[in-house]
């Protein structure tokens, strides 16, 4: 799988309080909670993503609260991927669960700048910056998790091996 | 091992796990709330599964929006509440018997000793201090854990925290825990257990320790975890509805590092915006100003931070122009505080006292801030707009640095 989009860059340490704020929370419909995706980091965001778009952030992305609302509304942007120089643990593990492609390199994460064209191949985990031509390899996942993701996230790859 | 990776082989079945390996557990119980369980459920559904696991390892609270605040919360509440009674989800607290999850569920006795929990909420880690694994997913994996009973983990290497002495008269778990984060730093145990060792641990209450354990998500960690002690078993004993199991971490253990605390040299700390890692002495903060005191979460909201705020706030009045909202966390804690007087105090003193809600924490009601307001909560968290407009400020401390500010409107240490 690839994904080819612009860049929306991000400081270390982005909570899940500003991907998607608490006082939205009284839904889980995906479409209502996606038009505050980032509000409280970048109220122009919503307005800007385009499908395939990427964000690439700091260190310990997607920290504080459990909400898989967080990597959802993301997904829901149609936003391709995020690559970060870390994850936090539960939305590491959201973002699977949920089938969000996120990449984990602490390289591409500092030297990419915001608007840059990057494309991504989650195959062999390749980073390209097509603005600066410079290129990057991203840390593989496990096969474990990769078989979760390839099977269509958590629920559907516990259906397959129950039946 | 580690003494989570012991409770960890345990429930994987296996002699031995190492740091890194990828285990499926078995689970003791499974927590969602009222606003991660609708998510749940909804995936639950979607998969095509029709039976939960085990209806009496399944805990499912309405704590966040509740009562409800508006339509959409009780259509919330609504859709966790169907899948309860559908389900025969038999630690189903709704409002009347509900309380903040962290709070609730040790205190009923639903979490114990040995426990392989995990809940849809970030403070989960909160029974660590019953010698527990417990840690917070997302709601799929609750989804998952309420088909299976299991939940897969990558098994974590640990932070060594070897604690000496005791805290000071004016300091609690919370200013050492607010310590601790402001020295590692919010990823500072990023996938890791916080272990809890050392002689010093005797002299922390089990409130303490809850309170410790549960923000340890806000240094990134995967757990805490407590050893169980005389402290745990009393707390424990005609509560828990489990036996418990005690596990030991084993002396040779391999930790990544290993902290001495001196119980004895903490201070009141304040975490000031937007992040729990800044933090700083309470009494270097003496020319800001507050508009709101929140006393109250998962965090703060047990019967020692109750009488905590009732020592500092009795025959005292609420400074002026402060909003002081103090939220006992349980109905048990509630009705305990009625019985005390400490309600009668806190209303004498000028506070509002709330039924058991997540609401302000997490900016969801009941004392949301307006632009370039300030509040200083004894909550968890105080990233940009989390109690209100993006504008305002939270500034995290312990029940007894909020009560004394509440009195002054300025932030203030406590006296010793």
């Amino acid at each position: 799988m690839k994904v080819k989009g612009k860049v929306f860059k991000y400081p270390d340490n982005v909570d899940t309080d500003v991907i998607i704020p608490a006082r939205y929370l009284n839904t889980s419909d995906e479409k209502e909670l996606a038009a505050h995706c980032m509000e409280d980091i970048d109220a122009e965001f919503v307005n800007k993503v385009k499908p395939g778009d990427i964000i690439v952030a700091g260190r310990n992305f997607g920290c504080g609260s459990s909400r898989e609302h967080a990597p959802l509304v993301i997904k829901t942007c149609k936003t391709g991927c995020v690559i970060a120089k870390s994850f936090a643990r539960i939305f590491y593990r959201n973002a699977i669960n949920t089938g969000l492609p996120i990449l984990e390199c602490e390289k591409a994460a500092e030297e990419i700048s915001a608007g840059d064209e990057v494309s991504v191949d989650f195959d062999s985990g390749t980073i390209t910056d097509v603005t600066t031509g410079k290129t990057y390899k991203a840390a593989p996942f496990p096969p474990f998790i990769q078989d979760i993701i390839n099977e269509g996230g958590l629920l559907a790859s516990l259906k397959k091996h129950s039946s | 091992m580690t003494l989570t990776q012991k409770i960890l082989s345990s429930h994987a079945g296996l002699d031995k796990v190492v740091a890194g390996q990828l285990i499926r557990a078995e689970l003791d119980m499974v927590l969602g709330n009222d606003i991660t369980t609708p998510v749940a459920v909804k995936e639950f559904e979607k998969a095509g599964f029709t039976r939960v696991f085990d209806k009496d390892k399944i805990s499912i609270v309405l704590d966040h929006f509740v009562p409800n605040k508006d339509i959409k919360a009780a259509e919330q509440s609504k859709q966790c509440r169907e899948f309860a009674f559908r389900h025969c989800v038999s630690h189903f607290f709704d409002v009347g018997k509900m309380g903040i999850e962290h709070a609730l569920l040790p205190e009923q006795g639903i979490v114990t000793a040995g426990d392989c929990i995990i809940g849809a909420d970030s403070h989960t880690c909160t029974y660590g201090a019953l010698g527990a694994f417990s840690t917070g997913v997302g709601s799929t994996d609750m989804a998952a854990g309420l088909a299976t009973g299991q939940a897969w983990f990558r098994v974590p290497s640990a932070i060594k925290f070897e604690l000496t002495g005791k805290l000071p008269a004016n300091c609690s778990g919370k200013d050492l825990i607010l310590t601790i984060i402001g020295m590692i730093g919010v990823d500072g145990a990023l996938y890791k257990s916080m272990e809890f060792t050392g002689k010093g641990v005797g002299n922390l209450s089990m409130d303490d320790r809850l309170c410790v354990c549960n923000m340890a998500i806000e240094a990134g960690a995967k757990n805490a975890v407590f050893p169980v002690d005389e402290v745990t078993l009393s707390y424990l004993d005609g509560r828990s509805e489990r036996k418990p199991v005690i596990y030991y971490a084993d002396d040779d253990a391999q930790y990544d590092k290993v902290i001495g605390i001196d119980l004895s040299k903490i201070t009141p700390t304040v975490s000031c915006p937007h992040l729990p890692e800044n933090t700083v002495r309470a009494g270097e903060l003496r020319s800001v100003k507050i508009d709101q005191v929140v006393i109250g979460s998962c965090t703060n909201g047990r019967m020692e931070d109750m009488q905590a705020a009732y020592r500092i706030l009795k025959g005292k009045k609420v400074a002026e122009g402060v909003r002081c909202i103090i939220i006992p966390a349980t109905m048990k804690i509630y009705r305990e505080c009625v019985e005390k007087g400490y309600i009668t105090a806190f209303i004498d003193a000028g506070a509002v006292v709330s039924t058991p809600t997540c609401g302000p924490c997490l900016g969801g009601y009941m004392g949301i801030l307006a632009a370039g307001e300030r509040c200083i909560a004894t909550t968890n968290r105080n990233f940009v707009g989390r109690m209100g407009h993006v504008k305002s400020e939270v500034y995290l401390a312990s029940p007894m640095t909020a009560a004394a500010s509440a009195v002054t409107g300025y932030i203030t240490e406590p006296q010793e």
